[in-house]
């Protein structure tokens, strides 16, 4: 076993605790903090999979601004176990059957695709993620989408704005 | 071998000269204020640097009761540890970096807007108003000043075609990117102030109205964390300045290359600490109204100038 796929395997294993940790938090801040380790584990997948660009970028806008955010509204909102509502049992016993539904799903398609078998780390293969070829497919190949999801997001800041004013 | 040699030397001396700004920023201080300030300890009063230092240590080290204990202790680290990751990418010579990632420019944002969770989290865990309110602060004054630091680095981006940064300083062997791009300089400076959370933008702590802020249940080496960590903040702002729009450790032969750096990166340390000796705090709507309705058209502005020139230079 190389180093990659120690990197490769002990990143898995924390990217799944701190989800799970995510999950059974019964402070919403400390599951924010876990969600901010699971997005440092993933952008240390993305490294092993040479696409330095996604694995920085995720940290930027995810670990960097969005989960900001996320901390700021918890916190402004002072959720605690006392306030916190009591979802009812049926509420429960129908997450976990969608959740184990959409997860066997996953299993089944990953278990049944022979590209995904055996491959964990591509080290200095594939140039995809690298911002050259990225930013190339993008502003070539898909320049109508790419601009058609920065209009959806200045309408939906535009959007934000409105709803927020007073009158 | 090598390679580890460089990592040792890097941090031992961003360490001593984060040690060593105690002493020069209150020195500079005195003298710019028309007072004597630290002159008792040693010659010029610089063994004030071990006294402050061991007096931090032995200070006891205390964890408020009613604060969330984890939380309160990763907060202090956090802020180190994303300034010292930044400084990964700084190039000190030619041959004097640590890894000169194809994403620097990149790496350094992301790790400077990590530093906002050790504000964040050390005033949540604190359990004070006054450390909250500073924590809420200092999370939207940050997350803001992040976006105009980034796009005012884009404009050398978009000249050098790289967010390497040795090309980025081989990129100003003629001209000093100062010249091309003397607004991104100027943003991306106040933005700097901005994310160190130093005077005049200190907003965070604001001692006048909120006690320390976020720090405010800080005490012993925990508040020397975040004491070390805005020194080095300090630092790897005016290093990035040097480095970005100055020609880092490009200059005249008879100095060493690392010399120039060091030069250049302590003028703007200097200029740091001018700043806190001369200007006001402003109030906290006036920071972020400056922010998003002068700075980001501005920076917006700028970035497309740049973009039509680079554009219509090549052709």
């Amino acid at each position: 076993m190389g180093t990659a796929q120690i990197l490769f395997w002990s990143l898995t294993a924390l990217a799944l605790i701190s989800a799970i940790m995510v999950l059974v938090s019964k402070n919403p801040v400390y599951s924010v903090l876990w969600l901010i380790v699971v997005f440092f584990a993933i952008s240390g997948h993305y490294i092993l999979l040479n696409a330095q660009f996604l694995a920085i970028v995720n940290l930027i806008v995810y670990a960097g601004a969005i989960m900001v955010l996320f901390l700021f509204v918890i916190m402004l909102m002072n959720l605690n176990t006392e306030t916190e509502p009591q979802k009812s049992i049926w509420m429960k016993f129908f997450g976990v059957v969608a959740g184990g539904l959409l997860l066997s799903f996953f299993i089944s398609f990953v278990i049944s695709s022979a590209d995904l078998k055996g491959k964990s780390a591509q080290l200095k293969e594939g140039e995809i993620g690298l911002i050259k070829t990225l930013g190339k497919a993008l502003f070539n190949d898909y320049v109508i989408p790419f601009e058609i999801a920065s209009i959806l997001f200045l309408s939906a800041m535009v959007g934000a704005v409105v709803i927020g004013k007073k009158d | 071998m090598q390679h580890i040699w460089i990592v040792l030397g890097v941090l031992f001396v961003l360490l001593n000269i984060a040690a060593g700004l105690i002493w020069l920023e209150r020195r500079m201080l005195a003298m710019w204020q028309d007072r004597l300030g630290p002159n008792r300890a040693g010659p010029l009063g610089i063994l004030i640097v071990l006294a402050d230092t061991l007096k931090l240590f032995f200070k006891e080290d205390w964890i408020p009761p009613f604060a969330d204990k984890w939380v309160f202790i990763t907060a202090p680290a956090i802020v180190v540890a994303s300034v010292l990751m930044s400084f990964v990418i700084i190039p000190f010579s030619p041959s004097i970096i640590v890894s000169d990632l194809n994403v620097g420019i990149l790496f350094f944002l992301a790790m400077s807007s990590l530093g906002v969770y050790s504000i964040v989290l050390g005033g949540w865990a604190s359990n004070n108003k006054y450390s909250l309110l500073g924590a809420l602060r200092g999370a939207s004054q940050m997350i803001a000043y992040e976006v105009f630091m980034g796009l005012s680095l884009m404009g050398i981006v978009m000249l050098t075609g790289s967010f390497k940064l040795s090309d980025i300083v081989n990129a100003q062997k003629d001209v000093w990117f100062v010249f091309k791009q003397p607004v991104a300089l100027v943003i991306f400076f106040i933005a700097g102030v901005a994310e160190t959370h130093r005077l005049p933008f200190d907003i965070p702590e604001a001692e006048s109205e909120l006690i320390a802020g976020f720090h405010s249940e800080y005490s012993g080496m925990k508040f020397g964390m975040f004491f070390i960590g805005e020194y080095l903040g300090v630092t790897l702002i005016s290093a990035m300045t040097a480095t970005m729009f100055f020609g880092g450790w490009l200059g005249p032969a008879f100095l060493p290359p690392w010399a120039w750096f060091f030069i250049k990166t302590f003028a703007f340390i200097l200029f740091f600490i001018l700043l806190r000796a001369s200007l006001p705090r402003p109030r906290y709507d006036q920071l972020m109204e400056t922010g998003w309705k002068v700075l980001l058209p501005l920076v917006l502005l700028n970035l497309m100038v740049t973009g039509a020139i680079a554009l219509w230079i090549r052709g």
